[in-house]
């Protein structure tokens, strides 16, 4: 569809306010021979229960319906694993459903379960998301992954995924980022930010203590994509308990931390890039009908939208999701964000995808040191940090589960409980890792707002989850 | 000695011919770490899909013939009409009418150019292309959508002019049929089977 109807338009409306009671995770990593997965899901939730000081007994009495995101069936070589999980949890005979959609199945998941809570189906509600690719060599994993790309016309050509992404960011980066080495550079911060901010998290399973330098000297994946530009292939588990007004103050009785406001919106666009049409951008809160009159101008090859550039989906996502939530600018109402950084230039389309920063100017968003916890420009707090989790290039993309690690890493923020979870010496030995002798305290200083951004593939399905303080809702919060 | 799995369809059923799988014993999986305890086991497991292409079959036969076949919608109800689709779409995206095949070859031959491209030096599991790879995404003029392929000959660049080359000799039926190379390239230059 290249023109939206105003039913196509209509701000997505929830029956009644949904609250993220806690969450959960297990350890990610690139291979987890000693567990299976059923294993890894009952480390999520018992740690979500722990989260609100409940045994897992008590928080399961009050779960009625179940979401579980799990993308590749055919990694794990078994249908209906979720059926398989669902009796592992304890949960059966509640009703359950399987989620997938690819790289946004963990958001997808939130979507599901906060829809089933907001229609009053059920009051309390179980997303678990899980994913494991750890049970084939890696060139057959490659080719299982290029599955998710159309079978006719694009997996024949190499059977290998990134080479599909990849075209489209050397579109950008010829475009908008001019191929300059300076744009280059920018790429590479990203990556030392992530492997670094993973350093301080025991979940995570790519810390590193690197440079620039170390990302531009790493082999080249698919010019000018390098090894460390490049996200995670793993392995674990991670859930959140969604439930209305009534259920989460009972249910929050002895956790130290309150319930969250949550909202998720739902965008798509073309499985194959190649089916991609030419139309107008729809416009963000914060942006003004003339704004991108010039971009081919400024930008000679980029005013063809959503091209090979845009993610469309990611945008149309937070078209929905802002007006929902009530944010009018990214920027000044939210706190925090957790992105999909799939690859460092992904990253970057998708500054601009939600309105962080305009079409041509993501890049603005790092070298303006915003995205960090503490900009390096000035030593202050960033204005909005993001992937403080270490995202997918340092924590994890264990696909089904990603969007709500990225969720639950947001609610820490806003719970004040981002050193605790992530600093507990017990945890760092329990997942066999050492705690680092400079590991700081990334706590978002008074974090209310936060956005996890979930997003498959070259842009398939994204999806925004918004989670706010429900003392510190924007003016126009529905 | 085994025969592969071949397919073909009669009395509108798939006839079957040859071995569609392979048996391998399953093997342990023990632990080094722990005096060789027993962890998993492996599952061997090799499999022959039976895949229709249904409406989009003209477009792979035509590749083997040299023709490039893209698709239109002519519904006159239709608010984008005359639109040309590449990929080849059965419906149209808009008004789901049946589209018409259409032969763009030699508008391929004229103005086809590179949108974007990449080269990978990686492959998946079952790749038969010659590494790197150089992805090439074909813009044409006159047509709404940008077809994925690859190039044969040269070093790809974002503006570059393309000529289509087609597997004639032993087409292997799948994209893989299509390729190009840039404008101005000999017949001498191509791989073996392509013909321009
Ligand atoms: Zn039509």
């Amino acid at each position: 569809m290249i023109k939206f109807s105003n039913k196509q338009l209509k701000v997505p409306e929830l029956m009644r306010p949904v609250y993220m009671v806690t969450g959960g995770q297990s350890k990610f990593g690139r291979a987890i021979p000693e567990k299976r997965t059923e294993e890894l899901c009952v480390d999520a939730l018992t740690m979500a229960a722990e989260m609100i000081g409940l045994s897992p007994a008590e928080l399961k009495s009050y779960i009625h319906s179940c979401y579980y995101g799990h993308f590749a069936d055919h990694f794990g070589d078994q249908l209906l694993g979720e059926a398989v999980i669902h009796d592992r949890l304890g949960l059966d005979p509640l009703g359950n459903i399987g989620i997938k959609t690819g790289g946004a199945t963990g958001g997808s998941t939130l979507w599901e379960a906060v829809k089933a809570v907001a229609s009053g189906y059920s009051d309390c509600a179980l997303a678990m998301g899980w994913e494991r690719m750890d049970e084939v060599p890696t060139d057959e994993g490659n080719f299982l992954i290029s599955c998710a790309a159309d079978k006719d016309w694009e997996s024949p050509l190499g059977h290998i995924y990134t080479g599909y992404y990849a075209v489209m960011a050397q579109r950008y980066w010829q475009i908008f980022g001019k191929a300059e080495d300076s744009f280059r550079k920018t790429l590479a911060e990203i990556s030392v930010k992530h492997h670094g901010y993973a350093r301080m998290n025991p979940f995570a399973q790519s810390p590193m203590d690197i440079t620039v330098e170390d990302v531009l000297k790493s082999p080249v994946v698919a010019f000018p994509l390098r090894a460390l530009d490049c996200c995670l292939m793993s392995v674990g588990a991670a859930c959140a308990i969604i439930c209305d007004e009534k259920t989460a103050q009972e249910l929050s009785k002895n956790s130290p931390h309150k319930p969250l406001r949550i909202w998720v919106a739902a965008g798509s666009h073309t499985l194959r890039p190649a089916d991609r049409r030419d139309m107008d951008i729809p416009l963000l809160p914060n942006e003004s009908e003339d704004q991108y009159k010039d971009l081919g101008e400024r930008f000679p090859g980029g005013d063809r939208y959503p091209g090979f550039t845009g993610f469309l989906a990611a945008r149309m996502a937070a078209w929905y999701g802002y007006r929902m939530s009530g944010v009018t600018d990214p920027t000044e109402d939210l706190d925090l964000l957790e992105l999909h950084d799939a690859f460092t230039i992904s990253d970057v389309q998708t500054y601009e995808d939600i309105g962080v920063r305009p079409y041509g100017e993501g890049r603005d968003y790092v070298e303006s040191g915003d995205c960090y916890h503490t900009n390096p420009n000035t030593g202050k707090p960033g204005k909005l940090p993001s992937n403080i989790s270490g995202g997918l290039i340092g924590c994890m993309h264990a696909v089904g589960a990603t969007g709500i690690m990225q969720t639950f890493e947001v609610a820490t923020h806003i719970w004040k409980r981002w050193a605790e979870v992530h600093g507990d010496q017990k945890r760092w030995k329990e997942f066999g890792r050492s705690k680092p002798d400079d590991w700081q305290d990334l706590q978002v200083k008074g974090a209310k707002r936060g956005m996890a951004i979930s997003h498959a593939g070259v842009g398939s399905h994204v999806t925004s989850t918004i989670l706010m303080d429900p003392d510190n809702l924007l003016k126009n919060a529905q | 000695m085994s025969m592969f799995g071949q397919v073909y369809v009669k009395n509108g059923r798939y006839k079957l011919k040859g071995d569609f799988h392979h048996l391998t014993p399953n093997t342990p999986i023990k632990n080094a770490d722990r005096s060789w305890k027993l962890m998993g086991v492996t599952n061997p497991r090799d499999m022959t899909y039976i895949h229709t292409y249904g409406g989009e079959a003209p477009f792979f036969e035509a590749l083997g013939e040299g023709k490039l076949l893209g698709s239109r919608c002519d519904n006159k109800e239709c608010e984008f009409k005359g639109t040309i689709y590449q990929p080849f779409r059965i419906h149209c995206p808009d008004c789901l009418g049946r589209n018409s095949a259409v032969d763009m070859t030699e508008q391929a031959r004229k103005n086809a150019r590179i949108h974007t491209f990449m080269v990978c030096e990686r492959s998946g599991a079952f790749n038969i292309l010659d590494k790197p790879i150089k992805f090439v995404n074909v813009e044409f003029e006159g047509v709404s959508t940008i077809l994925m392929s690859y190039l044969s000959v040269g070093d790809p660049e974002i503006g570059m002019k393309l000529v289509p080359i087609f597997r004639t000799t032993n087409p292997t039926y799948t994209i893989l049929d299509l390729s190009w190379v840039p404008d101005g390239t000999g017949e001498e230059q191509l791989p073996e089977g392509f013909s321009f």
